[in-house]
């Protein structure tokens, strides 16, 4: 079993988590296009190498971001999101 | 003969006669490249030649002739679906599948042994039914069936309720199958280099050149190659490929992990999926179990095999046939399944002029093969999809116009 470091709950097994997608920001609902908000829903970078994506610990409903290598399957860094929110996350796509 | 079986038999050498020749030079130029050297891929070439006479064609492929996820699938074939778009194209798809050995003059070892998917729920029946209605009026060959039918057909089915998910009722599917899949693809690639097509194989393919919205060459690592049409047909590296081309995919790309058992007597004839577990299993005619399940729970861009997906196939499998605690594993392997958001694949025109997309096959992509070269030939040759295809192009997801089919997988993911 692969072990995830939670920045709440600390190192738990993977099977406690959920994958919750790619980080980038949302298009402003208020000036995007249908065209804008289609590809902002389903459309996805889907790179091979290190990307930052949403996690979720699932018995707390605790929502973080991690590191991760998408070709060596190691998760490299863990963080709560208000790290993000700071503009320390490199990977950001919009 | 027998007796020049038995004359062949007695040889000290076997001349063996080679399949096809693979090209050696590679040319400057081809009205076709095609990326990818799979079912899919040859699948187009094979139709390109045959049927719209069109040979200056190079197929691309950085590692060798099937050597991807038409050898990692689990060699599945069935058309029963949900949506009407769905059920048309893999019927057809299946109907194609039925005459190829003959076609290629080559056994794709095609066996029709049906498939049960099973029920452990209300809401599955429902499903079910909706199915079953949906197929049958498409003319395809779905019934809803009850416990003492899945007992005959399935004798060694665990059919107590006095398990964790007892078994209510199932889908039985008499147009479900299997097949070689090796041999699709080496039988499309012969057809097809018989013709004048040629197979580029270690020949990978580095970046693409698009100018003026319109794709004009792809740089490989043995050169650059000019060309007037692209199709990309390479399952797991989709987005990556695709990203050459300036285009952003609907996909994420997932594994997807698959074993085999020792082999058994024969004893188990049809196709058993059961969403419910996550597991579906069949018997080789080679005597094997053929286990496969649902995705692994992120994607990655790696066919690693887990002790967690293990374990969870096992105890599964086990749950439905007992006698399977007892077998020994003999492989575990995964492939990378680009899965879309609607579980439909993506076929069709681009956002790059001349460069066409058969991508997001996802857990769908064998099954597809022959129907699927066919179109994306006539796609090719004619600059416009077939109207079977039409609804799958990428376009869809701009329309908000999905075809769902997540709920007709053969274990949910």
């Amino acid at each position: 079993m692969k072990i995830l470091n939670c920045p709440l709950n600390g190192p738990r097994n993977i099977s406690e988590f959920t994958y919750g997608g790619e980080f980038h920001s949302m298009p402003d609902p208020d000036s995007s296009t249908a065209r804008e908000w289609a590809e902002h829903v389903f459309f996805h970078d889907n790179n091979a190498g290190v990307v930052i994506e949403w996690w979720c610990h699932t018995p707390s409903s605790y929502w973080f971001l991690a590191e991760r290598n998408t070709i060596t399957d190691e998760l490299l860094r863990t963080f709560p999101a208000s790290e993000a929110a700071g503009g320390m996350v490199q990977g950001d796509d919009q | 003969m027998p007796f020049g079986l038995l004359k062949y038999g007695l040889k000290k050498r076997y001349p063996g006669k080679h399949q096809f020749t693979p090209a050696t030079e590679l040319k400057k130029h081809y009205d076709v490249v095609i990326i990818g050297a799979g079912g899919h891929g040859t699948g187009i070439a094979y139709y390109l030649a045959k049927y719209h006479g069109i040979t200056n064609v190079a197929i691309l492929e950085k590692s060798y002739l099937g050597s991807g996820n038409t050898a990692r699938n689990t060699a599945v074939i069935r058309s029963n679906y949900l949506t009407e778009e769905g059920v048309t194209f893999y019927r057809e798809s299946v109907k194609m599948f039925q005459s190829l050995s003959n076609e290629f003059d080559y056994n794709i070892m095609m066996e029709n042994r049906g498939q049960l998917t099973l029920a452990h729920s209300d809401a599955a029946i429902r499903s079910f039914r909706w199915r079953a209605e949906v197929n049958q009026h498409l003319g395809v060959r779905s019934e809803l069936v009850d416990r003492q039918t899945i007992r005959e057909l399935v004798p060694s089915l665990q059919m107590s309720e006095d398990v964790r998910y007892p078994i209510l009722a199932g889908l039985w599917h008499a147009d479900g199958a299997t097949a070689r899949h090796d041999a699709v693809a080496w039988g499309y690639a012969r057809g097809a280099c018989s013709r004048g097509v040629e197979l580029h194989q270690l020949t990978e393919v580095e970046d693409i050149e698009v100018t003026e919205g319109r794709v004009t060459a792809v740089r490989t690592n043995r050169g650059r190659v000019s060309c007037g049409i692209v199709v990309q047909a390479v399952a797991g590296a989709s987005s990556i490929v695709a990203r050459m081309a300036g285009i952003k995919l609907p996909i994420h790309s997932y594994p997807l992990q698959a074993m085999v058992t020792q082999p058994y007597k024969p004893l188990l004839n049809p196709h058993v999926s059961s969403p419910q577990v996550h597991a579906y299993i069949h018997q080789t005619s080679r005597g094997e179990f053929v286990i496969g399940g649902g995705s692994d729970p992120y994607p990655l861009y790696n066919t690693r095999a887990t002790l967690d997906q293990r374990e969870s196939l096992a105890s599964a499998v086990q749950e439905l046939f007992p006698f399977l605690s007892q077998a020994r594993l003999m492989r575990q392997w995964a492939g990378t399944t680009d899965m879309t958001p609607d579980y439909s694949p993506i076929m069709g025109l681009s956002p790059v002029q001349n460069y066409y997309l058969d991508a997001g096959w996802g857990t769908w992509g064998f099954k597809a093969t022959p129907i699927c070269g066919k179109t994306m030939a006539e796609l090719v040759a004619t600059g416009s999809p077939p109207d079977i295809i039409k609804p799958f192009e990428l376009e869809r997801f701009y329309r908000f116009e999905q075809i769902n089919e997540a709920g007709a997988t053969a274990a949910s993911h």
